[in-house]
Parts: C-alpha cells; sequence; structure tokens
C-alpha cells in the first residue's frame, strides 16, 4: 500500500446533538466513499443520526504556525473592534 | 429469552449457525487484513454476526444455552449452510463469500422483519446491519472486480469457486414457513447480478448446487475444512468443561 494510492483524509462528524461537526481524526482510504464507510466504522460506532464529512487531507490549507501572532493577536488597544459598549434594546431577542 | 415453538427451533439453529460460523471466520482475519482500515471493517461485521448468533442460539434450545450450543456440538449437529463454513482464501475469495452472503441474509432478515415469527424484531434489527455488510461487500467488489487486472482475476476466481454452495441458500428452512423462497432467489440473483456487472466481471455460470458434497449443511453435512474450523473454535471449552468465563 502506497501512501499515493492510500491518501489521508481528514474526519468531521456531527453527533446526533450535535450543532456542528468537529474533527475527529484522520484516516487512510482509497477515495470518499470508502473514507466515509471506514469513518464510519472508526469514528461513530454507528450510533444513528450523525452526519460525517470527509475531506483529503490534502485539500486543507493550514494558517502557519509562525504568524501566529500577525494573525490571531487581538487588537485590544482598538475598542471600536469589539462592538460591546451599547445597550441592547428591550424586545430584542436572541441576541 | 421466550421459549419458541420446536420448528422454530430448529430455524434459529439454522440463521444462528450461519451467523457464529462466517462470524468465525471474519475473526480469523483479525491482525492480517490488507490495511488497518479493512481490520476494523471485518472485525465491526464479525461481531455484528457474532451478535445475531448469541440471540439466535439462545432461542434455538430451552435447555442449552448459547455457550452449550456453539462448544459442545459435533460437526454433524451445526445447521449452517456451506457457504459460511468456506475458508477465507485471498481477500477477494472472502469478498465474494460476504457478496454472496450478505445479499441473501438481508433478503431474508427484510422478509422476517415483515412478518409476525418470533424472528421478527432480530430480523428488524438485524437489517440494518446487513444492510451495511452488504455495501461492504458492494464497495468491494467494484473495486477489486474493476480494479487491476489482478485484483479483476481474483476477484472472478472468488465468485466463480463459490458459486456451487450458492444453491443451498434457498432450499426452505423448517420453520420460516412465512419466507418466500423463490422471490428471494429472484432478489439475489438480481441484486448480485447488477453488482457483478457493474464491477465488469461475468455473472458465475454452471450447477449451483455442483459437487456430491455441495447443499446439505443444513441437514448436519459440511464440507472438511468446517471440521478443523471447529476443533480450533472449540478446542478451550472442551478442554475444560463446565468452566465460567
Amino acid at each position: 500500500m502506497s501512501s499515493k494510492d492510500w491518501p489521508l483524509w481528514e474526519v468531521f462528524v456531527r453527533s446526533r446533538r450535535g450543532l456542528s461537526h468537529t474533527h475527529a481524526g484522520s484516516l487512510h482510504a482509497p477515495d470518499a466513499e470508502m473514507a466515509l464507510r471506514n469513518a464510519r466504522d472508526l469514528y461513530t460506532r454507528r450510533s444513528e443520526g450523525v452526519s460525517i464529512w470527509v475531506v483529503p487531507s490534502a485539500a486543507v490549507t493550514a494558517s502557519s504556525p509562525d504568524e501566529k501572532d500577525p494573525f490571531f493577536e487581538p487588537a485590544a488597544d482598538k475598542p471600536y473592534r469589539h462592538p460591546t459598549f451599547y445597550d441592547i434594546p428591550e424586545g430584542v431577542r436572541h441576541l | 429469552m421466550s421459549r419458541v415453538p420446536v420448528t422454530s427451533s430448529a430455524a434459529a439453529l439454522a440463521l444462528g449457525d450461519d451467523a457464529l460460523v462466517l462470524s468465525h471466520r471474519l475473526g480469523e482475519w483479525a491482525g492480517h487484513a490488507p490495511v488497518l482500515e479493512e481490520e476494523l471493517a471485518l472485525a465491526n461485521i464479525a461481531l455484528d454476526l457474532l451478535g445475531q448468533a448469541r440471540v439466535l442460539l439462545s432461542m434455538a434450545d430451552g435447555t442449552k444455552d448459547e455457550d452449550e450450543l456453539a462448544f459442545l456440538r459435533e460437526e454433524r449437529d451445526f445447521r449452517n449452510v456451506q457457504l459460511v463454513e468456506q475458508p477465507n482464501g485471498d481477500f477477494a475469495h472472502t469478498i465474494a463469500r460476504q457478496l454472496y452472503f450478505s445479499v441473501y441474509q438481508h433478503l431474508l432478515y427484510g422478509q422476517l422483519s415483515r412478518g409476525t415469527s418470533p424472528f421478527a424484531p432480530l430480523a428488524g434489527k438485524g437489517v440494518l446491519e446487513t444492510a451495511y455488510h452488504r455495501d461492504h461487500a458492494r464497495q468491494w467488489t467494484l473495486r477489486l472486480g474493476d480494479g487491476t487486472a489482478r485484483s479483476k482475476e481474483r476477484m472472478q476466481r472468488g465468485l466463480d469457486s463459490l458459486w456451487r454452495f450458492t444453491g443451498e441458500l434457498f432450499r426452505p428452512v423448517e420453520g420460516l414457513d412465512e419466507v418466500d423462497w423463490a422471490a428471494l432467489e429472484e432478489g439475489w440473483t438480481e441484486e448480485v447480478r447488477s453488482v457483478v456487472e457493474e464491477a465488469t466481471l461475468d455473472m458465475p455460470h454452471g450447477p449451483r448446487v455442483g459437487a456430491w458434497s455441495a447443499g446439505a449443511g443444513r441437514q448436519g453435512l459440511h464440507t472438511e475444512p468446517f471440521g478443523r474450523m471447529l476443533a480450533e473454535m472449540q478446542h478451550l471449552h472442551r478442554s475444560h468443561p463446565g468452566a465460567t468465563w
């Protein structure tokens, strides 16, 4: 088995009561169909009502650890970026 | 488990032995599958089948528990079809056996789940499991059949060499009176044919109960490899009879 024929796939699973898909792990499979089936065996134990996404690892572009600071450091000294200083009008729900 | 009528007991033994024996064969793949993911899939299927076997065997005989039935019966007392006792062979051979049997089991459980026999609840659950088994076998038949020249040849060989054990699948089983065996055979042939043709393989031809020995598993007549399989399966229990585990 070469890694060319059995590439790596990333698996995202949404549980029955879950709101979003969560990265569950990765696996090798020859194609998406098999990746789905393998993911079902490996990561869901076949509980009903789950949704699985599989993505070829090669299709994922990750942020670079070296650029972590410019990427993620919040600009805390610019309060106008944080829309927190206004009152929520009464009657607006679910905000 | 509620007691079932005697006719159903024979049927429970037949269905239970099918599941038990195939489960053991798939268990033999542990640590030997082509890839880790496939190892998981085969073990999963084996576990599903073992679960079915436990329920069915505990329905079969009011005086013996599932362990006694599995470990203390002689070859001649097993009622599984000969197809499931066939050795694993190469991966394609195993997949061919899985394809033939999972399509059969899925259709059979489908019919039973719509009926009123004591097997309806088990079949209702089993039909979901067997749908997965069938899908797994189909996926691999397509890949091997429509893969390389070598995988195609092996897949065809697996289908051809197990063909003579498929006739037995459609012999009526005592106690499963509500099953329409002709419809089962028709549906099975159609489904297997569509997978085989999609996989660019040839549907096997020739007698479906070929050799003198084929086709009598339900009567307790088994092929030679089955005895060796049982010896391994039953060894510990026979060495320490009555032990709890």
